[in-house]
């Protein structure tokens, strides 16, 4: 690399890297410190003693913490629909937009204009279209409806990156060999785009696992997990709103290590 | 046969996203469009035609501040994810050697993103509540007798929280535009005498500009509707246009919430027209 290296420069810029990772894990680890404390521990810093009873208390439901079990129910469950919805449209869209076609550019505007309009919009938009149509709102249906219009312009953005460095000779060179458009699909493309499907697949799950913004106004009677947490921030006072912290947080970083390794296992059996 | 087939394959497998986005977005917002000339007689809306409750929000003071004060926010946020952003970013692309390591680091910034942002709000509250690691160290460090109630529940607290939370969406299209620099560039820079900084100035700068347009129409966008960090952070004391919308339709006012609605968006969209009319990112897409 051309620029000097060891510099001083490098080392402010350095420090500079480290205080940001700080600023972005510093907060979440003291509340991942301050979850694990026994019964007299409060929300704020001395730690006064080590023990998991407000974590128990998530489970045993000892406090009044609101329904935690039934909303994180709802947000796997929606959020794994959205997962194979946002993996399924995307590629389907990403396959199309290998070739040039009429009116491709619009499709490709309107799609990343989902990123651009502020996310109370839609939220607004869907619940009161839904108002007018008579229908009632739900987490699975308006609430679901808002949440592909955040994950799939990810989704989109992701597959066409991949399709633009893919070479299309491989499935040029099925097809010669008598393969089948399906089996042209099934035998080349697909294991040769594994990898990035998995990385759609994280982008689906996790934003919809947290989303909030575009649910908010159009989740119908019940909560996802993010709109429960949001509503015993002002009720809840006792470290186990930071135990719930804790536990969603150690939920996504999971799924973020099984998508890794899914990721390392796709690609690894690519290059064999 | 075939070849009709060729020509509407793509049509078919675009159908699916295009529903999508015409039911769920451009219907929604036509119909916020619609309801936003609807009228409005204290308890239900009716259809019709009139310009009143736009009238109300620009005559109204109330209103006003509020979009000034959420304009605030957003040039302090965006200075800030600016300021912070390329310095990591740029840190990243040029001085870190190893591809690996590059990859490592860039996923070390980009975790929080795959994280509820609920979470890492509430997670400041240790640090700014009055009992607050913050107010300890002021008062440990005699700056301050009594502890500092403006940490947590002020403007203060929603800009903080809103830069940790929407610094990566500035680092990451920076970091593509900063890695997609010829390096040869920078050498042919360097052997015609170009200072350190001459080069900063001259190469890096412009080149990494659609990274920075990419990244400020992200965080413009993100910060224009917020009403999240606006309510949770300043305990509903501070005021924006996003909050405001969420207010009026928890009272139910839908013409007023979707007038205002359709100004954020006009708004929203003349900045990022500002913004491409300045910096030329179709290179990036």
């Amino acid at each position: 690399m051309g620029l000097k290296k060891r510099s001083p420069t490098f080392y402010i810029l350095a420090a500079f890297f480290i205080l940001f990772v700080l600023f972005m894990y510093g907060p979440m680890f003291a509340i991942f410190a301050l979850s694990l404390q026994g019964q007299n521990g409060a929300l704020t810093f001395p730690i006064r003693s080590f023990g998991f009873y407000w974590i128990k208390s998530l489970f045993l439901q000892q406090q009044r913490i609101g329904d935690f079990g039934a909303a994180f129910q709802r947000s796997l469950l929606l959020g794994l629909i959205v997962m194979a919805l946002t993996v399924l449209i995307g590629l389907m869209a990403g396959l199309a937009f290998r070739r040039r076609f009429t009116g491709s550019r619009v499709i490709f505007y309107l799609t990343i204009s989902s990123l651009i309009v502020p996310s109370v919009l839609v939220s607004l938009g869907i619940g009161i279209a839904f108002s007018l149509l008579g229908i009632e709102t739900n987490w699975y249906s308006s609430g679901l409806a808002g949440h592909l219009t955040w994950t799939l312009p990810f989704a989109f953005l992701i597959m066409i990156g991949v399709f633009n460095r893919f070479n299309l000779s491989y499935e040029e060179a099925a097809r010669d060999l008598g393969a089948s458009e399906w089996q042209a699909f099934k035998e080349i493309i697909l294991p040769l785009i594994a990898p990035s499907l998995i990385g759609v697949a994280l982008f689906g799950f996790t934003l919809s696992y947290d989303e909030f913004t575009r649910t908010s106004l159009i989740s119908g009677g019940r909560n996802t997990l993010p709109l429960e947490i949001f509503g015993m921030t002002t009720n809840v006072t006792t470290p186990a709103l930071y135990a719930l912290g804790t536990v969603t947080t150690a939920f996504s970083f999971c799924i973020i290590g099984i998508a890794f390794a899914a990721f390392q296992f796709f690609s690894r059996r690519q290059q064999q | 046969m075939l070849k009709s087939w060729k020509s509407i394959e793509p049509y078919l497998l675009v159908t699916p996203q295009t529903l999508v986005f015409l039911l769920f977005l451009v219907f929604p917002i036509a119909t916020i469009f619609i309801v936003s000339f609807w009228e409005f007689n204290g308890y239900s809306m009716t259809p019709g035609f009139t310009l009143e409750n736009y009238r109300n929000i620009f005559t109204s003071q109330v209103s006003l501040a509020t979009y000034l004060n959420t304009f605030k926010f957003v040039g302090l946020v965006w200075f800030f994810t600016l300021v912070i952003g390329f310095p990591v970013a740029y840190f990243l692309a040029f001085y870190i050697d190893s591809l690996r390591w590059q990859i490592i680091l860039f996923l070390v910034c980009t975790i929080p993103f795959w994280t509820s942002n609920i979470i890492r709000m509430i997670s400041w509250i240790p640090f700014l509540g009055r009992e607050g690691l913050l107010n300890k160290l002021l008062i440990g460090i005699g700056l301050t007798e009594q502890p500092i109630d403006i940490f947590l529940f002020s403007d203060f607290a929603v800009v903080l929280a809103m830069v940790h939370l929407y610094t990566l969406f500035m680092i990451v299209p920076l970091f593509n535009s900063l890695m997609r620099i010829d390096r040869n560039l920078i050498a042919a820079a360097e052997d015609a005498g170009a200072s350190g900084f001459q080069v900063f100035k001259e190469v890096i700068l412009p080149l990494s500009l659609p990274g920075i347009a990419i990244g400020s129409i992200f965080v413009v966008t993100l910060t224009m509707g917020e009403f999240v960090t606006v309510r949770l952070m300043s305990g509903g004391q501070a005021a924006s246009v996003g909050y405001l919308i969420r207010n009026q339709i928890g009272s139910l006012q839908y013409p007023l919430a979707a007038a205002n609605a359709v100004i954020l968006l006009i708004v929203t969209l003349a900045i990022i027209f500002a913004i491409l009319r300045t910096i030329d990112i179709r290179k990036e897409l």
